[in-house]
């Protein structure tokens, strides 16, 4: 694997829809995003509003319907160890141990025993689970489990780590400390990363840039960049610089909430 | 397009705390004593019909009493001619178990996981399944040349369709998500067939494999009692035709003997397959 700069992710007039008997649910419309290497970009938006939609067509699971998405010039045509993706929850295979999920994806790419082994331990301790190699995912407790989950996708240092509301499933406290590691694994990897969140705090407080999408048919409403210095701690959603990014999101989401739940055409 | 998340796992958790829980329960001698005196009323029941020879609307009379049985099954398992029906009924059931773990197992991955296999098999499988394996005897004895082979015949299909539907099952009831993380982790077909669809069925072929056993011995007791010349089976239906009685209830013994073993090894290999799950789901 080359080293950095990777992981711009080019989509172009991107478009989704899904048919079933006959009739066509556009997900999708003319959404256009571009991200520099190791940029933290937030997809933020109401439910239902095909935020995962763009990050499934990231990964390669849905071919898009227009447009198409280009990672480090490379057109995306289906899933890869490139463009690894964290899912909200019950992700890991339930019947390897821990160090086993994570050496999977060296594995497939026909490492050694050994080698694989070592640098899963690596990244287990980077996200503070040295000591749980032998465990199964059933005997972790949510926050845990999604720590492997990371884990398991930077262990193949990816162009781009895919996060489908990872930390939706936890409580409100675990969430913070995950947030918090998740931004500290990140200082250290530097990949580029793309979450989904229906979390206006969350978004901010992690993103480089939030996106704000529209309700259904998901478009973009609005770049939003966060310029808060880094390292961030907890402490600083309580600062007015938070404060007027949440009033100006917060304003936004709202409206498209409501759209979203209102008549449709 | 939002993966709801599988409700399937949360059991895995929350039994966790049960297994702790279990524990402390081995100290409790209360259970114990009143399983064994319930096998103890049973002997009690049989000694007192049969030694006093009660003749309700069910007879009693020639039914024999345990102490005789006890001392016939002494005598028999003291000469080698039992042993002969004992081995010659293991080795069909182990072949024919054999054989049905190996095809049913391997069907029923093709069937649940590839359409074409689903398409060409399963209506075949659906449309033998509802013949009981014992109503193949008279074919089978003129399709296969000797007696072992007609008898493991039956034995493997009467395990085969319980064993074919249950691994199906299994296969379709794997979670999408994983084999998408799977492909997202870099692995092709051949890798998620090895690594996700066959441990993600193996919960559920491992009961097949438990039902299965069940009805092979059924199966291969029916077989022994119509058409063999050796098996505990036959053993059993010979000993009502030459009126030794005790020996019918000695036959019916091991073969509930040996059924009960086998389906605890069944088990125990099955909980030796999945450690991952907690023990009260294995």
């Amino acid at each position: 694997m080359t080293d950095r700069p990777t992981g711009r992710i080019e989509i172009t007039d991107l478009g989704v829809a899904f048919g079933s008997n006959g009739r066509t649910v556009e997900a999708i419309r003319r959404f256009t995003l571009m991200t520099t290497p190791g940029e933290f970009v937030a997809l933020l938006g109401p439910s239902g509003c095909g935020k995962t939609t763009v990050l499934n067509a990231v990964a390669g699971f849905v071919d898009p319907t227009a447009g198409r998405v280009l990672v480090d010039g490379e057109l995306v045509t289906r899933p890869g160890a490139d463009r690894g993706m964290v899912f909200q929850q019950h992700s890991l295979f339930p019947w390897k141990t821990v160090l086993a999920n994570v050496e999977f994806g060296l594995k497939m790419r026909g490492v050694g025993k050994t080698e694989r082994t070592s640098q899963a331990r690596t990244y287990l301790h980077l996200v503070g689970l040295a000591g749980f190699e032998h465990a199964y995912p059933g005997e972790l407790s949510g926050g845990m489990q999604q720590r492997v989950g990371i884990a398991r996708v930077l262990v193949n240092r990816p162009r781009v780590m895919l996060m489908d509301e990872p930390f939706g499933a936890l409580d409100a406290q675990t969430r913070l400390t995950m947030q918090e590691l998740l931004l500290g694994v990140w200082r250290e990897v530097r990949t580029t990363v793309l979450f989904v969140t229906h979390d206006i705090d969350e978004a901010l407080f992690l993103a480089d840039r939030v996106v704000v999408m529209t309700a259904r048919p998901g478009q973009i409403r609005d770049f939003v960049p966060v310029k808060l210095t880094r390292p961030r701690a907890a402490e600083v959603i309580a600062t007015s610089e938070f404060m007027a990014l949440k009033a100006r999101v917060f304003a936004q989401v709202r409206e498209e909430s409501a759209r979203g739940l209102g008549p449709r055409p | 397009m939002d993966v709801s998340p599988e409700a399937s796992t949360a059991p895995l958790v929350t039994s966790l705390t049960a297994r702790t829980l279990a524990f402390p329960r081995l100290v409790n001698w209360r259970r114990p004593a009143l399983r064994l005196s319930s096998v103890g009323f049973f002997f009690a029941a049989w000694h007192v019909v049969t030694t006093r020879r009660w003749e309700l609307y069910v007879r009693f009379q020639n039914v024999p009493p345990p102490a005789q049985v006890l001392e016939d099954a002494i005598e028999l398992f003291s000469s080698a001619p039992f042993y002969v029906h004992i081995l010659a009924s293991l080795e069909r059931i182990w072949l024919g178990f054999a054989i049905a773990t190996v095809l049913g197992v391997g069907l029923g991955l093709l069937i649940g996981w590839f359409r074409l296999a689903a398409d060409t098999l399963l209506p075949l499988v659906e449309l033998l399944r509802p013949i009981p394996a014992v109503a193949w005897v008279p074919l089978s004895i003129m399709l296969w040349p000797t007696e072992l082979s007609s008898i493991v015949f039956i034995t493997t299909l009467g395990a085969f369709f319980p064993i074919v539907l249950n691994t199906v099952h299994g296969v379709e009831g794997i979670d999408r998500q994983l084999v998408r993380a799977a492909t997202s982790l870099g692995a092709g077909p051949a890798a998620i067939f090895r690594e996700a669809v066959i441990p993600g069925a193996l919960p559920s072929i491992v009961t097949g494999l438990s039902v299965g056993m069940g009805v092979s011995w059924l199966c291969l007791i029916s077989a022994e009692m119509i058409s063999g010349q050796f098996g505990i089976g036959y053993f059993t239906w010979l000993a009502y035709g030459i009126v030794k009685y005790s020996h019918i209830v000695v036959g019916m013994l091991v073969i509930g003997v040996l059924g009960m073993l086998s389906s605890a090894l069944i088990r125990l290999i099955g909980a030796r397959c999945m450690p991952w799950l907690p023990r009260t789901e294995r």
